[in-house]
């Protein structure tokens, strides 16, 4: 297409790969710290290097509670996001009604406004409703801004699914359930993988809203913040912080991957 | 579907085919008739959610901020009243407020500096693989973990970390000193000054800057930039001229971001920097030990505010069709 593409000039190249290194290097950081033998302070470069913290790490049944109640947490909220997101996006796609942009408006607006509104919103309700705090008051918040990570991804691929497939389903005698199964289902179905790997990530490493809805509860991200606002044990902390990256870069990796052929054919169906 | 479309296929289907069978079958004609019905069964359940569990307690907490305390017995007075309004606007507070929007307007400032060359590079440079990595490239800081994020920050700017051992490497620690010896910005070591505070700050929202800021320039034909050279522009005339004005609606689309997320952020000032308050650190202390939920809810009243009249400046601006 450009025979003429030059290269760029050099003080953009540098700008560019300085930003991008600024934007890498500390969480490459945080790998090296997960195996230092220094104890109480941060100091660089570790005097050594070791892998004990991963079993200390293993052993200690507070982080595993942590990370089960994330887990769990993270599990319902993206299923009740998948649901609510998916209706969301077919009415909108579908057909154009009356306050169809109200509707989007009210999906993106939590995460829009800042999630200290958010979870002070919540927790001021809880209150006022007297209802108690449990995993339920956690997801109730998780789940409402994980729609907007689902209703994103299915929105973009129902735009894609034409029209008259649907048609020529219905043409042979399919009917609206057998449609959706078989003609609707297999096109939007890695989108909502897509959508839902990345409202786990979202919900996974949440803590602004959960610090006001969990109540003494512990999610991994608030046992992280915990730590860090008071820290006990430093080489547990780097461990875990570790594991939360590997943990959080596989499902966007994997999200990543289920969209890109998609999105390359975006403009052929339009 | 126009409606026309849809009433024609129906009658079409009325005369010629009997209707389907079972409960399934009857349910799917049902809804092909009538298609607001289906529109209404899906619609119901997410509005539903949103409607009561966010846009209730948001309407719940804007409620409360018209409540006042009891300063002696620490009970919260139900009765319509603007004197936590009034306290809201005692000098402290109008201080907190200020400090906020002052730091977010500067984070926002620096992020487009840093995010531009970025965002640039990918939008007109990169090709095949490199577009690929450089998507990579920003989709992974963006989605990796908030708080992993911040500790990496706090294991840079400690007083023993890697920016120290850096900066005696190269002889410059007399210039650290000097930055941190300053009022304002400066403070005890970079992790507990303003400096730390604004660096994770632009670290933590920068991606959100660089993808809408690419997605303008994207739109940017390449020979746009060509013909204000052949004409005789130097690089920063055409930059001032073409690219910035054309990239604008993408920079404020960003901003948006950037200045939202910094208004309300509470974690940040509080692991990082001093500790003088920022707007989420007041909202959150006053709910918490103070008890203060009127306040704290008046408190939230202003990051709304703003964000109100930043998205409808930004609506005029057009920068919502570059999200």
């Amino acid at each position: 297409m450009r025979s003429d593409l030059q290269s760029a000039p050099l003080s953009l190249k540098i700008a560019a790969a300085a930003g991008l290194l600024f934007l890498h290097l500390p969480i490459l950081l945080i790998f090296v710290y997960a195996f230092t033998t220094e104890e109480k302070s941060y100091q660089w470069p570790p005097p050594g290097f070791t892998t004990q913290w991963l079993a200390v790490t293993w052993n200690r049944p507070d982080v595993w509670q942590a990370l089960g109640l994330s887990v769990q947490v993270g599990a319902i909220s993206t299923a009740i996001a998948l649901v609510l997101g998916t209706l969301c996006a077919a009415a909108v796609s579908g057909s154009k009604f009356f306050g169809r942009e109200t509707i989007s408006l009210l999906v993106i607006l939590p995460i829009a406004l800042p999630g200290i509104i958010t979870g002070i919103a919540l927790r001021s309700a809880f209150s006022l409703a007297e209802i108690p705090f449990s995993m339920w008051t956690i997801i109730l918040g998780h789940a409402t801004f994980c729609v907007v990570v689902v209703y994103n991804n299915a929105v973009a691929r129902f735009r894609r699914v034409s029209g008259s497939l649907v048609e020529a389903s219905m043409d042979l005698d399919a009917n609206g359930f057998q449609t959706f199964r078989y003609c609707i289902l297999p096109n939007i179905g890695t989108a909502l993988v897509a959508g839902g790997m990345l409202a786990f990530a979202l919900s996974f490493d949440e803590v602004i809203v959960t610090t006001f809805t969990a109540g003494q509860q512990q999610t991994l991200p608030i046992w992280m913040l915990e730590e860090l606002v008071r820290p006990r044990q430093r080489p547990v902390t780097n461990v875990v912080a570790m594991v939360v990256v590997l943990v959080t870069l596989l499902p966007i990796l994997a999200a990543y991957y289920l969209t890109r052929d998609g999105d390359q054919i975006a403009g052929s169906g339009k | 579907m126009t409606a026309a479309d849809v009433a024609h296929r129906v009658g079409a289907k009325g005369a010629i085919l009997p209707d389907r069978g079972g409960l399934w079958g009857h349910l799917s004609d049902t809804f092909w008739r009538r298609p607001k019905l289906l529109l209404f069964l899906m619609l119901a359940p997410p509005v539903l959610w949103l409607g009561i569990v966010y846009l209730g307690s948001l309407f719940a907490l804007l409620l409360q901020s018209f409540f006042s305390i009891d300063e002696f017995s620490g009970m919260i007075n139900r009765q319509f009243t603007l004197k936590t309004y009034a306290d809201l606007l005692q000098p402290s507070n109008i201080d907190i407020i200020l400090r906020t929007v002052v730091m977010a307007a500067v984070v926002t400032l620096a992020s487009v500096v840093v995010a531009f060359p970025i965002a640039y590079y990918a939008a007109r440079y990169a090709r095949g693989k490199w577009k690929a990595l450089f998507y990579l490239g920003i989709m992974l800081p963006l989605w990796s973990s908030y708080l992993v994020k911040i500790y990496a920050w706090k294991l840079i700017l400690a007083k023993e970390g890697i920016l120290t051992w850096f900066f005696e490497k190269v002889h410059l620690m007399w210039l650290v000193d000097a930055w941190l010896s300053l009022p304002i910005v400066g403070g005890n070591s970079l992790s507990f000054s303003f400096t730390g505070t604004f660096i994770v700050f632009v670290y933590v929202w920068l991606p959100f800057m660089i993808l809408p800021v690419q997605a303008s320039l994207e739109r940017v034909p390449a020979n746009l930039v060509e013909a204000s050279s052949d004409l005789g522009a130097t690089p920063a005339q055409t930059f001032r001229n073409v690219l910035f004005p054309l990239a604008l609606p993408g920079i404020v689309a960003g901003s948006i971001f950037t200045f939202s997320l910094t208004l309300g952020d509470y974690i940040i000032p509080q692991i990082i920097g001093n500790s003088q308050l920022f707007i989420g650190m007041a909202v959150y202390a006053h709910q918490g030990t103070a008890g203060n939920i009127p306040l704290a809810a008046a408190f939230t009243v202003v990051p709304i505010v703003v964000m109100g009249f930043y998205l409808w400046g930004a609506k005029r601006m057009g920068a919502f069709d570059a999200l």
